[in-house]
């Protein structure tokens, strides 16, 4: 299908290797308007919804408040706030089950709504951003908690601060949305065009890029006729609509750039390296709304879809609402519902519950029947047919890497490049043999991780426990440099006497009369009944260290009585 | 509401190994039946007698090692072993010879080495060669095609030469078969005769043997459904024909009366089955696309030097055998530029 | 005769030579042997080898005197990767080591805690902190796990407590199913 935009000449694409062309599934939830989501009764916020550190609590349980109020800060540079979606009360600060892969939980923060969906007081919202010093802009954007809102969950703080030496030559917009049923950014373009044009025109005033490229896959025409509408009207510079071949994983960040631009982001490294800097639509709008407005990032676009929904649609969501409520909203399930797949088909993670809260960062609740999603059955062994390899948009070779990570031989699967591989699923999805390459490489890249760790770890652990071995030499030495010094001054001592004859030293005297006078007093106290108190019943580790207490203490008698002596001798 | 938890993607899959190895079967029979069209029911008789032997072998193998034997027999790929083994070998083979060759070639070949997947060999290949060194007074003696053919046999007949040995009244195995276009070929440029000389012979086509070049054409023909529902890539086939095509040109070149043309050394012998069926069996062949061009042209040219100097008239099999060792090397050093790692190219 | 013999002594002494010179020549200069052994093992310095801590038995392992397969906290894939830098065969895991425990951290129990700085002593890296008479504490970032502070405690108020694992060290698990990888039940097609 080829729809024409504009007029302008047709933009040179590139491609990518490997790819899928799959059945989209769009239809199913993009025939009706968004309407915004019921408030529900509790709002679950996790205080992790991004990449990097876990935003700190700010609030305590039993306090009220208000739509839109900070309730958790950012700690650290990576990392973002999170703030209350509607108005109530802190009824709760702990763990509660979060859409997550591992089905565990994670500190949330619950507020019961109170109906009232009352505001915090926002400041004046700002008609001119481009009056604003740029970090003024970035300030209000890390303040509002936006994270990328395609998936990844990054802080977009971080992504607007490219650094003094980073040049951005191109600003990519991904609204390519390749992942099948998925249709929230569709309609977030569709809808709410100028909103986007309103977060890239700061996007661009932060960046200052040369061009800006919209990527849209041709699979959705209104999206793409509803922007270049706006543009015409936006009066934005060098901003141009490209709708590019609807090809599975086109809407990965490395591909889509790679598809407007034919540069390939480097191998461990950022879009920025090469003066590129990629945002989805979403994360534009909440831009918009955060520097326009002043409003965080409490809402989103989120699409409900699946056979298993009778009515799939697209919700406005409020970040920490029920998956199940929306369910709810989109008419419940039907008797086909077998999965719920966080994300889309390819990349999302099944939850095994709908008792998790909406995130920042998820963008469909996909309730898939039996027949979209059936069971792959039990991997059979692989016939190296290459299929995974001629499919991966990376160009790696999955059936060598999966040899690798099956054996557990984690070094030889990063020689294959294990980290360049961006989980897309494609390799997986065409094996004849149904083997869960994808899961083998999640598998490896985190073990690889976790051994990392543990190497850095036990480096760390070697090297204190290597100080704690010197010092021990250290203490044990400097004793017996203290042992030795003191017999040299006995022996020394010895012959003074036997020099001097029976002259009796003053200093020796005076420690005799004290040593004297102690006895005298222990043994006074001893008749007056007053004893120590702690010495009976001991263990003999504890009779043990009294007595090399004692030893020490008569040690350290001995040496200052030397110390005095010394110049004497000398 | 609970749900089932498994890893993504979470779609249906395309593919199957069971669907694979149908299509590779389906392929083939346009070959099949021009063979049983132009070598009688010899071929049919082999065929049946393969697939039952390949899957009684691959059972007991299977439960020999403990598994299930269902799966393994159901993803049809002992079946597609059977199939290549059987329209390789002479039609009136002794029954005993094809059990023989299934059996090394499942037991052994495949099984010994892991099954599926695991087999450095060509399972059908290597039980090809085991055979056609053991015994190769069987493995050469090739019925003529149909229209050459003086005494046709019927299935009967063939029934009683295969299981018993017993000949028709009257009819030697010299008398019912002949030399196969390649050997033919040889043996005639052995008595240093021309091609030009050798070609008045009636066995000669447009371009090979007479009736092997149509059978040829149908292997073909089944060769191009493979590419289109990408079974097979095009890298491995047209590696092996180009590299044979062009050794071929040039020596014709050199001396037309002593080298057959590039078209002869195609559409004669085993090479069109070879180029889309034996050498694209993924198990044993590289698995990168640069690879597999260097596979294919390795096997094109080692067929092509085998046939020209070397001890045996046709040798995709020895070909395919000496390239799978080779295989893993190839893969190791043709590995291709993973996304990102290209130097230079963010200029 | 002669001939032959001079021949093949101007040979052998040619190539000893070279030998000899490209030994001098191409030399690697590594790590001893017991450093690269000692940066395999998980330094816990749990002695549970045998060893008075890691460095020692990475020194008997390079002496030839013990077996790879004696360091329970880095269980089988440290034994492999000792096995793999000796160009060793793995052997299986000593029946001591066999059982691979989770990895748990020491806490004290702050309200029975007598402060009798046993328990100091006794770790091998110094993660924990207190006085004579003072309640101790574990630096939980430092500790290894080793449970070297478990016997000398007088009032037992030291336990191992697993790590516990949240969305922040989770890790995705070897694919289900992978050991009936092999073809099973199930139709394959």
């Amino acid at each position: 299908m080829h729809y024409p935009s504009t007029n302008r000449p047709a933009r040179k694409l590139h491609r990518f290797h490997g790819g899928l062309h799959l059945p989209d599934n769009k239809a199913q939830s993009n025939g009706r308007p968004v309407e915004p989501a019921a408030l529900p009764k509790q709002l679950t916020i996790p205080l992790q919804q991004h990449i990097g550190e876990v935003a700190h609590p700010l609030v305590s349980v039993g306090d009220r408040v208000l739509k839109g109020q900070m309730i958790a800060r950012a700690q650290g540079y990576i990392s973002a706030p999170v703030h209350a979606s509607s108005s109530g009360t802190v009824i709760e600060i702990g763990e509660q089950p979060v859409p997550h892969p591992s089905g565990l939980s994670s500190p949330c923060i619950v507020i019961e709504t109170d109906g009232l969906d009352e505001w915090v007081e926002l400041p004046e919202p700002v008609v001119h951003f481009a009056q604003l010093d740029p970090s003024e802009l970035r300030e209000r954007i890390r303040n509002a908690g936006i994270v990328g809102m395609g998936g990844a969950a990054f802080p977009t703080s971080v992504k607007v601060t490219p650094g003094p030496e980073t040049w951005i030559k191109t600003l990519v917009l991904n609204g390519a949305e390749c992942e099948p049923f998925i249709t929230c950014d569709d309609m977030l373009m569709r809808e709410q065009a100028d909103r986007v044009l309103a977060g890239v025109a700061i996007l661009q005033h932060l960046l200052e890029p040369e061009q800006t490229l919209i990527g849209i896959e041709d699979n959705k025409p209104e999206a793409i006729a509803a922007m270049n509408a706006a543009l015409e009207t936006g009066g934005l510079s060098n901003t141009e609509v490209v709708p590019i071949p609807t090809l599975y994983p086109s809407g990965g960040e490395k591909q889509l750039i790679r598809i407007l631009t034919g540069k390939e982001v480097p191998s461990h490294g950022i879009p920025a390296q090469i003066g590129i800097v990629c945002h989805n639509v979403g994360t534009a709008a909440a831009i918009a709304d955060a520097v326009l407005e002043n409003k965080p990032l409490i809402s989103r676009y989120v699409t409900i879809a699946g056979e298993g929904i009778k009515e799939p649609r697209n919700l406005e969501v409020l970040i920490g609402t029920p998956a199940s409520s929306l369910i709810g909203q989109a008419g419940g399930y039907t008797d086909a519902a077998s999965k719920l797949i966080l994300g889309g088909p390819m990349m999302g993670f099944t939850l095994h519950t709908d008792n998790v809260p909406i995130t920042k960062a998820a963008n469909c609740l996909l309730a898939a029947s039996e027949a979209e999603s059936p069971n792959p059955g039990p991997a059979s062994p692989c016939i190296r047919c290459g299929q995974c390899a001629a499919a991966c948009p990376a160009r790696l070779l999955p059936q060598q890497m999966y040899w690798y990570a099956k054996a557990k031989d984690l070094e030889k699967a990063q020689e294959y490049n294990l980290f360049d591989c961006i989980e897309c699923g494609c390799c997986s999805h065409v094996c004849p043999s149904h083997i869960p390459l994808v899961q083998y490489f999640r598998f490896a890249k985190m073990e690889s991780w976790a051994r990392e760790q543990e190497k850095r770890k036990s480096e760390h652990a070697r090297k204190r426990h290597e100080a704690r071995v010197a010092r021990l030499e250290r203490l044990e030495a400097e004793r017996k440099a203290r042992l030795s010094k003191k017999k040299a001054g006995l022996k020394k001592k010895t012959a003074a006497k036997k020099a001097g004859g029976e002259a009796k030293d003053p200093k020796k005297a005076a420690i005799e009369a004290a040593m004297k006078r102690a006895a005298e007093k222990k043994a006074k106290l001893a008749e007056e009944g007053v004893a120590p108190k702690n010495v009976e019943e001991l263990t003999e580790a504890q009779q043990k260290q009294i007595d090399q207490a004692d030893k020490r203490r008569a040690e350290a008698a001995e040496d200052t009585k030397q110390a005095t002596q010394e110049p004497e001798d000398a | 509401m609970q749900f089932q938890t498994l890893t993504s993607p979470h779609t249906e899959r395309p593919n199957s190994i069971s669907i694979t190895m149908l299509w590779v079967t389906i392929a083939l029979v346009p070959g099949i039946a021009a063979m049983l069209w132009y070598f009688g029911w010899g071929i049919l008789v082999s065929i049946l007698l393969a697939v039952v032997t390949a899957i009684g072998c691959e059972a007991l193998a299977m439960k020999l090692r403990g598994r299930p034997a269902l799966p393994a027999i159901s993803d049809l790929s002992a079946v597609v072993t059977a199939l290549l083994f059987a329209i390789a070998v002479p039609p009136l083979l002794p029954w005993w010879l094809t059990v023989l060759g299934m059996a090394f070639a499942i037991l052994l070949v495949k099984h010994m080495y892991g099954g599926i997947g695991y087999n450095p060999f060509n399972p059908a290949m290597a039980a090809y060669v085991l055979l056609l060194i053991s015994y190769p007074t069987d493995m050469i003696s090739w019925l003529p095609p149909d229209m050459l053919n003086e005494h046709p046999l019927t299935l009967g007949q063939v029934l009683s030469i295969k299981f018993a040995g017993i000949y028709p009244q009257g009819l030697g195995i010299d008398a019912l078969t002949m030399a196969t276009p390649l050997d033919e070929m040889r043996t005639q440029l052995d008595l240093n005769q021309t091609l030009s000389e050798i070609k008045q012979s009636p066995l000669w086509g447009n371009f090979g043997g007479r009736g092997w070049e149509c059978v040829g054409n149908w292997y073909l023909l089944g060769g191009l459904i493979l590419l289109y529902k990408r079974i097979i890539s095009w890298h491995i086939p047209v590696a092996m024909l180009g590299a044979m095509l062009v050794l071929a040109t040039f020596f014709h070149v050199l001396d037309q009366d002593a080298f057959p043309t590039g078209m002869f050394h195609i559409f004669t012998g085993a090479t069109l089955l070879g180029a889309f069926f034996i050498a694209t069996d993924p198990v044993t062949a590289s698995t990168t696309k640069k690879g597999q061009l260097i596979y294919g042209a390795g096997i094109g040219a080692i067929v092509y030097v085998i046939r020209t100097w070397g001890g045996y008239p046709d040798a995709v099999a020895f070909a395919v055998l000496l390239m799978n060792l080779a295989a893993p090397t190839i893969d190791y050093y043709t590995q291709p530029q993973v996304f990102g790692h290209r130097s230079g190219s963010n200029e | 005769m002669f001939i032959a013999i001079i021949a093949l002594s101007l040979l052998a002494l040619g190539f000893g030579l070279l030998l000899g010179y490209s030994s001098i020549r191409f030399h690697v200069e590594g790590d001893p042997i017991v450093d690269k052994i000692d940066a395999l093992l998980p330094q816990t310095q749990c002695g549970q080898c045998g060893h008075p801590g890691c460095r020692p038995y990475a020194e008997s392992i390079a002496a030839g005197e013990d077996e790879i397969n004696r360091c329970p906290p880095g269980g089988e894939a440290t034994m492999i990767a000792l096995a793999d830098l000796l160009g060793k065969d793995p052997v299986p895991m000593d029946d001591e080591a066999s059982v691979e425990k989770p990895k748990a951290t020491a806490v004290i129990d702050e309200k029975e805690c007598i402060g009798c700085t046993l328990c100091i002593q006794a770790c091998p890296v110094d993660a924990i902190l207190g006085a004579a008479k003072q309640m101790h504490t574990v630096i939980m970032d430092e500790c290894t796990g080793c449970e070297l502070c478990l016997p000398p405690c007088p009032v037992e108020c030291i336990s191992m407590v697993p790590v516990k694992v949240d969305t922040g060290n989770w890790k995705w698990p070897y694919p289900d199913g992978a050991e009936t990888n092999e073809v099973t039940e199930a139709t394959a097609g």
